[in-house]
């Protein structure tokens, strides 16, 4: 199969991508200001204790030696500890990341849900009032300062109108879900406890609503454009001179073309949302891994914001060859030979 | 410099004919500020930008409290709404907002300009040394935008800034570096489309060298669609340096810096909205203004890449 072997192929080529991606986040690690050594050693540390911390981190090591024994130990599991968490920066991730992920896949259904059909309308209506309003909410979700919209919604919906929660995750008076995703809206439903699926509806709308909202505004800005630019085609006029309904003609003929480079922007505004997740998360206080990194950074803990640069590449990565496998079942005529 | 200035001048030896894709100032400056011109948006984006570039000028010298700018103290007057005398109320030290998201206007425009600007002088110069002499050097650097291409920019971001330490200027540094590789690809594929044009093989035949060509004579030309770009950029720059203040690694009290004032509001959003609102408002202006001025831009000086509808 074709597509299989394309996606076995670009799979294996993340690897030298991660190996750069190690490489840059070591050479980060090389730069931070404040010895590692003189932090972990303590002020009171005499100079003998002080070299001994450093050849037990290995800081004695010629670079690439050093190079290699961090690769070697991520390969193995060991991303290094947490200063801060006193954990393993490995447990830590696999700990916070379903959190960030149920985020963003509720933020990006709903961009997707509400972006596309927007895109749509506004196009099919381009230049009216009702593209001019599309366009706006495009501009102002581009624009927007996510961290302040945040706040804009907990003023309005959880302090003014007092209709949602404004911080967390999940009542804590519900005690933890039990199950194997670690996402707590499919944990709680598979278990069927619906008072926990409520409680998980209401504390990730307003996080999800605004972690959407500027991927929202560029799928619409992106659906809009690139349907304008189908519909302009000659097969469209065909299909209209033959007689379809425009509705037809619309979805059937405009959208399914339109459809394929918007599927890139979605691809794209999935990496965007785990970026603006570090944001929604910090105001939110939803404890992802958005949350970690922005404790980690204020701390100077740098281990975790390797780890989770690393992460984040891969799963941007695997999103990326997503996209483009999908292309292929979507478009006939794009080759992945 | 200036927008479309970089040298358009034709070169004496070549006339016109094919070469029509060079700049032509006068006739071409009169037709992009028609075209400019005949976007109302654009215009309002301009409108804010001058605005905004006016208030960060001269508005230090004109608020009416200039001591809060610094770390006045005025606890008696802490956390009033909005009046008169505070048009956007005062802060959890009784300093007035109004006058510091004025100051800080200067912060933040400093801020994305000074971004922009390094990420494309180093995007741009690599991205077209990657495009006009490719080989294993292009290889190498493309490769090394891909690495940086593949961890979301605020992540990125994140790390440099707390890998650099606090403050304004290793905020602007740790963004830069996550910017220039939009511009190099960018550079890239425009100098790769343009390097074997007549005019850059005319400029060749005259015995132009490699870097002459590629400096007078294509990179010019590539430089409207990476200045649109650029223009764009500016207010996602002040987005993301403002975000990093917001988290903490920007701007060190008590500088005004708007990230850092709404989040410093964030402490008093029970009792005072007004803390957070207008600093964000202020970044939202002056970062639609931004977009509006790269729309119309766009339309002006990248023909090809129009709007439809």
């Amino acid at each position: 199969m074709n597509l299989a072997r394309y996606a076995l192929r670009r799979l294996l080529l993340i690897v030298p991508v991660l190996v750069g991606v190690s490489l840059l986040t070591f050479a980060l690690s090389r730069v931070v200001p404040g010895d590692p050594a003189r932090l972990a050693a303590g002020a009171q540390a005499t100079p003998e204790m002080y070299e001994q911390i450093r050849r037990e981190f290995g800081l004695d090591d010629p670079l690439p030696v050093q190079y290699w024994t961090y690769v070697s130990g991520l390969v193995r599991g060991d991303w290094g500890d947490s200063i801060l968490s006193r954990r393993p920066v490995a447990a830590d991730l696999r700990l916070y990341w379903p959190a960030t992920l149920e985020l963003v896949l509720v933020a990006m259904t709903i961009a997707v849900a509400v972006g596309v059909p927007l895109g749509v309308l506004s196009a099919i209506r381009a230049d009216r009032p009702t593209d001019q309003v599309s366009r706006l909410v495009s501009l102002l979700g581009v624009s927007m300062p996510a961290f302040w919209l945040a706040l804009l919604l907990q003023i309005f919906f959880g302090l003014r109108l007092g209709w949602l929660p404004v911080s967390g995750r999940l009542d804590p008076m519900l005690g933890a879900p039990s199950g194997g995703t670690g996402l707590v809206l499919v944990d709680a439903a598979l278990a069927g406890n619906w008072a926990m699926v409520r409680d998980a509806l209401a504390h990730v709308v307003l996080p999800a609503l605004t972690l959407s909202f500027p991927a929202l505004a560029t799928i619409a800005r992106f659906t809009r454009a690139s349907l304008l630019e189908v519909l302009g085609n000659d097969y469209v006029r065909t299909a209209r001179a033959k007689g379809l309904v425009e509705r037809r003609v619309i979805f059937g003929h405009g959208l399914r073309n339109a459809f394929i480079p918007t599927l890139t922007m979605i691809g794209l505004s999935f990496g965007w949302a785990m970026g603006g997740s570090v944001l929604v998360e910090t105001v939110y206080d939803w404890p992802g891994i958005g949350l970690y990194a922005t404790r980690s950074a204020l701390t100077l803990d740098f281990m975790p914001i390797m780890g989770i640069a690393l992460l984040y590449g891969v799963v941007f990565s695997l999103i990326n060859i997503a996209v483009d496998v999908a292309y292929g079942v979507l478009d006939p005529r794009v080759s992945h030979a | 410099m200036s927008a479309v200035g970089v040298d358009q001048r034709p070169s004496p030896a070549l006339g016109p004919g094919r070469l029509g894709r060079r700049f032509r100032p006068s006739e071409q400056a009169r037709r992009a500020a028609r075209r400019f011109r005949q976007s109302p948006l654009s215009v309002v984006g301009l409108a804010i930008i001058v605005a905004v570039a006016a208030i960060a000028l001269v508005g230090p010298f004109l608020v009416p409290y200039p001591d809060d700018a610094s770390g006045a103290l005025n606890i008696r007057e802490k956390l009033n709404g909005p009046s008169w005398a505070h048009p956007f109320g005062t802060d959890h030290v009784g300093r007035d907002v109004f006058t510091r998201v004025v100051v800080g206007a200067r912060a933040s425009l400093l801020a994305g300009v000074v971004v922009i600007a390094l990420a494309l002088a180093v995007g741009t110069l690599l991205g077209a040394v990657a495009g006009y002499f490719g080989g294993w050097v292009g290889d190498a650097i493309m490769r090394v935008t891909d690495i940086f291409l593949t961890i979301p920019d605020l992540i990125l971001a994140l790390a440099f800034a707390a890998a650099l330490g606090p403050g304004l200027l290793n905020v602007m540094i740790a963004v830069s570096l996550v910017w220039w590789p939009g511009y190099c690809r960018l550079a890239r594929a425009n100098v790769v489309a343009l390097r074997d044009e007549q005019f850059a093989e005319a400029a060749r035949s005259l015995g132009g060298g490699r870097a002459r060509v590629l400096f007078r004579h294509v990179l010019p030309n590539a430089f409207p669609t990476i200045l649109v770009k650029a223009s764009m950029d500016v207010g996602f720059a002040i987005l993301t340096t403002a975000a990093l203040g917001f988290i903490g690694l920007g701007t060190q009290p008590p500088t005004p810096d708007w990230g850092v004032m709404v989040s410093d509001g964030r402490k008093y959003l029970r009792e005072a909205w007004w803390y957070s609102t207008f600093p964000g408002l202020a970044i939202l202006l002056t970062v639609v203004g931004f977009n509006l001025l790269g729309d119309g831009l766009r339309d002006v000086l990248d023909p090809r890449a129009r709007r439809r509808g």
